[in-house]
């Protein structure tokens, strides 16, 4: 790898800061009663402590996955502490109210949420380690009958809803990172559209990290109604620390009949540092169910930051004419690795699926896809594309492409494209010679690579998907 | 053409560079000047596109000895992309394909950076696509060729007319055209040669790396230089490269008269 590549990639990490604010931290360990007493602090109805200690249960029984192409030590699950929540001064009714402190964090992630929610028309839900400080917006969307809140004052006052499909696409014994999100969640968000309704505006969370050694275990529970839809950006960044950090969020989309659920995330979780210290394990179960006939799912992620991702945002695709789409740019640089991709359930008759993943490794990073597309035997007329571009940063990184197609119908169609390419120093004199330095270059050709999949994010997130590449890739040629 | 009044743009001496720890020139002297066309002929293997190749920069190759001057400053302080930006412009004998980079934001980059490091306005997209399109017309291409990647698919004749807008679009001091005639058929040929014909002036020069004297039917040179072995073993004028078309290079050593050597 060339100085220049070096100098790209070397950069350190722009969010690495901690905020000063007190940290209410549960004692470090899992067992039942650090369970009860999550439940109790948020004070929950019996039916959700059933749940967690039925998915505590499942998860003794269960262990974790090593199939993955990824490696790293042992994961001590009674050092995590499970809970911690920002101790508040007072009962908010505002943002005015909001900690100073909370708010310049903000300010320096680039995050003024409530200039940038009213400029932008973003209402922005922002969950801070795992309590939710404020929401915006929540009234004009009220109007509309669409509840956007965190997933805590959901269980409070909507607690039908919740109780009726938390679980219902993601159940509580589905994998070992997903029993225990619904063993320990703390906090998340939760959408619903009801019937007929379109959202009018994007819906958006950001993430933050703060407490070290503290697990996240974020809940995200999105439902669109009959003919409903909604576009949902979730962000993250989080501040820099030397020990890794366990990040195992649950994602449940359910879309019924015409509904369209959209939902796009970028991912910048601290990635350790250039010799692999530290780093967030970001170890995320996402999936959406296409309920009803001519609904769609659509995931498109931008997946930059955390020292190990394991991840699959997944369809299934049981409505006739449903619809599931894919969309991923997965950057690792480093000591990164990555092992994501997604899973097509095709199970409807004339149901389609789009896959496109581009993978770009630098450094000594390694990136997987791993994509599932299967065709049940009652889905007839299913068609699936995919298509798996893994692009080389240097020559000390990895790719690699895992697909696994299992098709039960007859008169399904999939097809599978893959290609790897390099940035060589060939296409990097080429530019030099035109007059282009290596650092423009690169992000000139890394965004090529991906512009199919950027273009599928509202037109913000990707002017900050696109910032974000270049900025991840700095130093990574030469 | 050669002018009594030109200056001095590139002044070669002595060179020598290595890749790999192999030497593959071994003592080039050359001296261009402004308004001449210079063509470098020989073998396979002869060193001509390592010589451009370190003209521009590439980061392969060493340079162990000798100095480069051009424009009167020291061409081997300068990074490639510097030296593009000063007005070395290489139109390479494969150009790279891009996948993903449309041609129109690639030329827009490379233009705005160079006129910016020019202290020149840049362009804005709009203003960029009028002044790219009209340079178009004279290598007559097509305009769907803004939208497709950079020289992905494109055939050999189209890749190398996409060199020589490139040239036109930067306007560089000097212009060294790397074997742009292979993989040219005939006409492709004439749109290549017309092309650099209209670029040259009295202000600029151009250095043209060929094996064949069919090129230079159409781009008429001032003077011919044959490399064997990393260094030019012979200078002529026009009349040198029929010769050699004629008798092969072997008639060379068969001849030794005007051997090595400057130009000029």
């Amino acid at each position: 790898m060339s100085a220049v590549l070096q100098n790209l990639v070397n950069q350190p990490y722009r969010h690495g800061f901690v905020t000063d604010i007190e940290s209410e931290i549960a004692p470090k360990g899992l067992n039942e009663e650090t369970i009860r007493l999550i439940s109790a602090k948020k004070n929950e109805p019996d039916w959700l402590l059933d749940f967690r200690l039925k998915a505590y249960q499942k998860w003794l029984t269960m262990s974790e996955p090593s199939w993955q192409n990824v490696h790293y030590p042992k994961i001590d699950f009674q050092e995590i502490s499970y809970y911690a929540a920002p101790k508040p001064k007072k009962k908010l009714a505002s943002m005015d109210e909001v900690d100073p402190e909370l708010l310049r964090t903000f300010e320096k992630l680039g995050v003024p949420m409530h200039e940038r929610a009213a400029l932008a028309g973003v209402a922005v839900d922002v969950v801070f380690d795992s309590v939710s400080v404020a929401t915006t917006y929540k009234e004009k969307l009220a109007e509309l009958g669409i509840i956007f809140c965190s997933i805590s004052e959901a269980v409070q006052k909507h607690p039908d809803l919740v109780r009726e499909y938390i679980g219902a696409v993601v159940p509580v014994g589905d994998n070992f990172y997903a029993a225990l999100n619904s063993a320990v969640f703390t906090d998340g968000s939760f959408c619903y559209i009801p019937k007929g309704i379109k959202c009018p505006m994007d819906l958006s969370t950001y993430f933050r990290i703060n407490t070290e050694g503290s697990g996240q275990f974020e809940r995200t529970l999105v439902i669109a109604e009959e003919g409903a839809s909604v576009s949902y950006l979730e962000g993250c960044t989080a501040p820099q620390f030397d020990t890794n950090q366990l990040h195992a969020a649950v994602v449940e989309l359910i879309a019924m009949d015409n509904a369209d659920i959209k939902y796009s995330t970028v991912q910048n979780w601290y990635a350790g540092d250039e010799n692999g210290i530290g780093g967030i394990y970001n170890f995320v179960t996402k999936r959406g169910l296409a309920k009803g006939v001519n609904s769609r799912i659509s995931w498109t992620q931008v997946e930059t930051g955390a020292a190990i991702t394991w991840k699959y945002p997944s369809c299934i695709l049981r409505g006739d004419n449903s619809v599931g789409e894919f969309y991923s740019v997965a950057v690792t640089n480093h000591h990164q690795q990555a092992d994501t991709g997604t899973k097509m359930i095709h199970l409807g008759k004339n149901t389609r699926s789009t896959i496109i993943s581009k993978g770009i490794s630098a450094g000594k990073s390694n990136s997987s896809y791993r994509g599932l597309v299967r065709i049940a035997p009652t889905a007839e007329n299913a068609r699936n594309f995919s298509q798996c571009d893994s692009m080389l940063v240097g020559n000390q990184c990895g790719a690699h492409t895992f697909p696994y197609i299992q098709v039960r119908n007859h008169s399904a169609k999939v097809e599978h494209e893959a290609s790897t390419s390099k940035i060589g120093e060939d296409q990097l004199f080429y530019f030099a010679q035109r007059g282009i330095d290596a650092e423009e270059a690169v992000s000139m050709i890394v965004n090529g690579f991906c512009k199919e999949v950027f273009q599928q994010l509202p037109m913000e997130f990707a002017v900050e998907a696109t910032k974000l590449l270049s900025f991840k890739l700095e130093g990574s040629v030469g | 053409m050669i002018n009594n009044d030109s200056q001095t743009i590139l002044d070669v001496q002595n060179l020598h560079a290595s890749t790999q720890g192999a030497e593959i020139l071994k003592g080039i002297n050359l001296t261009v000047k402004s308004g001449e066309i210079h063509a470098i002929m020989g073998l396979n293997g002869s060193g001509k596109s390592t010589f451009a190749k370190v003209l521009a920069g590439h980061p392969d190759y060493e340079v162990t000895q000798g100095t480069i001057q051009f424009e009167q400053h020291d061409l081997l302080a300068l990074s490639s992309e510097e030296r593009a930006q000063a007005g070395i412009f290489l139109a390479f004998q494969y150009p790279i394909e891009i996948p993903g980079v449309a041609n129109s934001q690639f030329l827009r980059l490379a233009y705005n950076t160079v006129q910016t490091n020019r202290g020149r306005e840049e362009l804005d997209p709009l203003e960029f696509d009028d002044f790219v399109r009209e340079k178009m017309k004279l290598l007559e291409m097509k305009p769907d060729f803004l939208d497709r990647s950079v020289n992905e698919g494109f055939s050999g004749g189209e890749k190398k007319r996409n060199e020589i807008l490139q040239m036109a679009l930067l306007e560089p001091k000097l212009g060294i055209l790397d074997e742009t005639d292979s993989g040219l058929d005939i006409d492709a040929l004439k749109i290549v040669a017309k092309g650099v014909n209209h670029l040259s002036n009295k202000d600029n020069a151009i250095i043209l790396i060929t094996h064949y004297q069919r090129l230079l039917e159409h781009i008429v040179p001032d003077y011919v230089h044959v490399m064997e072995a990393g260094r030019i073993i012979r200078t002529g004028g026009k009349e040198l490269a029929l010769e050699l078309e004629t008798h092969g290079y072997d008639w060379l050593h068969n001849n030794p008269k005007n051997s090595a050597g400057a130009s000029a």
